[in-house]
């Protein structure tokens, strides 16, 4: 028997919703996702290079030493050798890149001494500490010792 | 010419690729910004750090050095890293008390003498960078990843602010930045590393007792470090792979 057009046209117009419903999902597909993504793994690679450039505000021991190498030569004959110049002064990024024009601020010779080695039980007991107000009640603790090799000899 | 047409063609071939990156790489240097010329082959390294929890004295500097570094806000709750301390009763390790007064962003200054039969101790916490992160696992949308060197990072263009990874870290990493609602982390100082330079905190830290490390360089010092401590990862029977290689580690420490 030759099939009639009511046997089959239900499955061509079903067949077309689903071109149309692909194409739009294709078409929408394209649009929304970012050609780079997908390429190393579920992420968009230019993800990676945007973490990358966010501005770098503390200037590492290397670039410190360039010029501070009398400090550097002070620091290395004390205790003090393996503490970087930034645990101390600060973020000093700006003031590498130009050395004139952003000057550091000289850090409190007692808050920041006090900040290590003020006394504490849960301290490490190899580290030396003190406690402030029976050490030395007031005043500077460069005073006393010398904060590049503390050492009092 | 006594040269074959493939020899002839590799070697046009080589010709092209690396002028065209020399070309790049100069047109950086003449911008007068050498470090950012593509130079950097994030499959040659894959990094981790070493805590060494018997060397931190809570000064809370590289939280503060943290904050500084990568702009994270001061508010309760927004760290990248912080720094506890754990107060243990040895008879109940399992229940230890932790303390971390903003973050230790201004050290640990209390200073009574407890009873003399706690442990206490600081550890430094930050994203373990964990090689199968349970936080990328449920990103629905890809916004945050493992990079190729071992890096879980945020793509803060992308991230919807669902938080979901904020529910799935099981060390408490992330946080939702209130400035743009999306979701922020350690970065392991991605834009420092990449450049040859440590992390933040691995800088400042007076001790030493954090230690940035690139477990695929040979003459890493981690690899003495991990061979001569008895070291741990936070949570082992997560099986995160984490890679922040913790020395005295304690057991209470969650």
């Amino acid at each position: 028997m030759k099939p009639r057009a009511s046997d089959y046209v239900h499955l061509v117009r079903m067949a077309g919703l689903f071109a149309v419903g692909i194409t739009a999902f294709l078409v929408l597909r394209w649009l929304m996702v970012p050609a780079d993504f997908g390429e190393l793994g579920h992420y968009r690679t230019g993800a990676v290079p945007d973490n990358m450039a966010r501005p770098i505000v503390y200037a590492g021991q290397a670039v410190c030493v360039e010029c501070h190498a009398d400090v550097a030569e002070l620091r290395a004959r004390g205790k003090h050798v393996r503490v970087a110049c930034e645990s101390c002064h600060g973020a000093l990024a700006a003031h590498a890149s130009n050395p004139d024009g952003q000057k550091p601020v000289r850090p409190d010779p007692r808050r920041t001494c006090i900040s290590c080695h003020s006394a504490n039980i849960s301290k490490p007991k190899s580290f030396p500490q003190v406690v402030p107000e029976e050490h030395a009640p007031e005043g500077s603790c460069a005073a006393c010792h010398a904060v590049h090799n503390p050492k009092i000899s | 010419m006594d040269q074959d047409r493939r020899t002839f063609l590799g070697q046009t071939g080589k010709l092209l690729v690396l002028t065209a990156s020399a070309a790049i790489a100069w047109e950086h240097v003449l911008a007068g910004r050498p470090e950012e010329a593509p130079n950097y082959r994030a499959t040659d390294h894959w990094w981790g750090m070493a805590v060494d929890i018997e060397k931190c004295i809570g000064c809370g500097t590289c939280v503060r050095a943290c904050k500084t570094e990568n702009d994270v806000p001061h508010e309760a709750f927004t760290f990248r890293t912080w720094v506890e301390r754990y107060v243990v009763d040895p008879a109940d390790y399992e229940h230890p008390k932790v303390e971390s007064p903003n973050g230790g962003y201004d050290g640990f200054h209390e200073r009574e003498v407890r009873d003399p039969n706690l442990k206490m101790f600081y550890v430094p916490k930050l994203c373990n960078h964990c090689a199968h992160s349970p936080c990328v696992q449920v990103c629905p949308v890809g916004a945050t990843f493992e990079s190729q060197d071992g890096v879980v990072l945020v793509d803060k263009s992308y991230c919807l602010g669902c938080r979901y990874c904020v529910q799935a870290c099981p060390y408490g990493c992330r946080f939702i930045d209130p400035r743009t609602h999306t979701v922020d982390k350690c970065s392991l100082c991605y834009h420092r590393i990449t450049k040859g330079l440590t992390t933040a905190c691995c800088e400042t830290c007076p001790t030493g007792a954090r230690v940035l490390a690139d477990l695929k360089d040979k003459n890493d010092p981690i690899h003495a470090f991990l061979r001569e401590h008895k070291v741990q990862v936070l949570k082992p029977q997560m099986a995160t792979g984490s890679k922040m290689y913790y020395n005295g580690l304690d057991g209470s420490v969650r």
